[in-house]
């Protein structure tokens, strides 16, 4: 039915709209998406942030950002409203619950940033044959660097191969052909491309000689 | 699907997806969604290449310029992401959890029928029923949003009859690995 009125609207000669929409669209009745206004703190459409892990910076982002609906959402009646068909007993449950994840979430944050300075990053210079070594590097993903463009920057910047291979403690690393040690290194110091934000500090280096037995 | 998503470790490789293939899928994506090809061609345009995400246990992600619009699991049927039902929430028929149910999905679990079947729940009228195996839209009460997207996991009269055990399996919801994913 909303077709109709779209067509009755247009006949009037409209001062040539663009043409490139016209080619790429022969149909001008495709429904509009909804818009949902999603929280900028916890990524949830707004209705939904009682229910994260950080309640208390949403209100307050939400408060800024659009007074309006930080009152449709947490006025009085709002909140009387929105209990629905929960008991009050359910309801002061999932307050507490509500509470105590956002605690445990900035303990967790807490513990991320501290373990984040702790981290070390090891590369380890290892042996295959004589001559010929690879260039392990573990501990990026502590600092937020995505394993899988790393690796494809060392193999471009050192025009070797480079991959993420599992670990043996079910970790992760990356392992890059030939000795590049240093030059790993150097990267990580200068935060060259996607290696960013990641001290000095905490990068080392490692030998690792060939074992008798082999591979 | 999406609780634990690494996609360092769990995407095997990402390929742009043949145009005869995008036919196909396009054909699929229109009989098994209530979408009109207008609306499809909004979303995903037919000038934009689809890429195949490859993931761990046969899931595949499809996107367009980065975007996860939908996912399968095999051959099997195509969910609408989250955002994408968020935009669109009429392509797929719904389903309401009560208010207590929501922390519950929020954390991975399944859907089990109660609290579907109570009073803050809903499910289609008889003459509306859904078989088991639909894929569905998964509203709130007292939300405007889907929580969730899922897949009944019995026909929607027996979880009215039985009222027991898990109605709708959740296969992505809100909050999980691939809503935090705003492109892949
Ligand atoms: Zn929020």
């Amino acid at each position: 039915m909303g077709r109709k009125q779209n067509r009755a609207q247009s006949p009037t000669p409209a001062p040539a709209p663009e043409p490139e929409a016209v080619e790429a669209e022969p149909a001008p009745e495709a429904r509009p998406p909804l818009e949902v206004l999603y929280c900028s703190v916890c990524s949830f459409p707004i209705e939904y942030c009682e229910f994260g892990s950080s309640l208390t910076r949403c209100k307050e982002w939400l408060k800024e950002a659009n007074e309006d609906l930080f009152n449709k959402y947490y006025s009085d009646e709002a909140l009387q409203a929105k209990l629905g068909t929960l008991s009050l007993e359910a309801q002061a449950k999932l307050e507490q619950d509500t509470a105590k994840k956002e605690a445990k979430a900035e303990a967790k944050a807490d513990a991320a940033l501290k373990k984040k300075l702790a981290s070390q990053i090891i590369i380890r210079r290892i042996e295959r044959t004589k001559r010929k070594h690879v260039t392990a590097i573990q501990g990026l993903e502590a600092f937020g660097v995505d394993l899988k463009k790393a690796a494809k920057q060392f193999a471009s910047k050192f025009a070797t191969g480079a991959s993420v291979t599992k670990t043996p403690t079910g970790g992760e690393e990356i392992v890059v052909q030939g000795d590049v040690a240093e030059e790993v290194q150097e990267m990580i110091e200068e935060g060259v491309g996607v290696l960013k934000g990641i001290p000095a500090d905490n990068i080392e280096i490692t030998e690792e000689k060939k074992k008798k037995s082999g591979e | 699907m999406f609780k634990k998503f690494t996609p360092s470790s769990d995407v095997s490789g990402h390929t742009p997806v043949k145009s005869s293939v995008q036919r196909s899928i396009r054909t699929n994506v229109l009989s098994q969604w209530k979408i009109e090809p207008e609306t499809l061609e909004a979303i995903w345009p037919k000038k934009e290449g689809l890429v195949h995400v490859k993931c761990r246990d046969h899931i595949s992600v499809y996107t367009v310029n980065g975007e996860p619009l939908f996912f399968q699991h095999f051959d099997e049927a195509f969910f609408p992401t989250l955002r994408v039902i968020h935009k669109y929430p009429y392509i797929l028929p719904a389903v309401k959890i009560d208010r207590g149910a929501i922390r519950f999905v929020l954390a991975g679990a399944q859907i089990m029928c109660p609290g579907l079947t109570s009073k803050g729940g809903e499910l289609p009228p008889e003459e509306a029923a859904l078989e088991a195996g639909t894929p569905v839209g998964v509203f709130a009460e007292g939300k405007e949003h889907a929580v969730a997207v899922g897949i009944t996991k019995m026909g929607t009269e027996a979880m009215k009859k039985t009222n027991k055990g898990v109605g709708v399996e959740a296969t992505t919801y809100l909050g999980d690995d691939l809503w935090a994913l705003e492109t892949l």
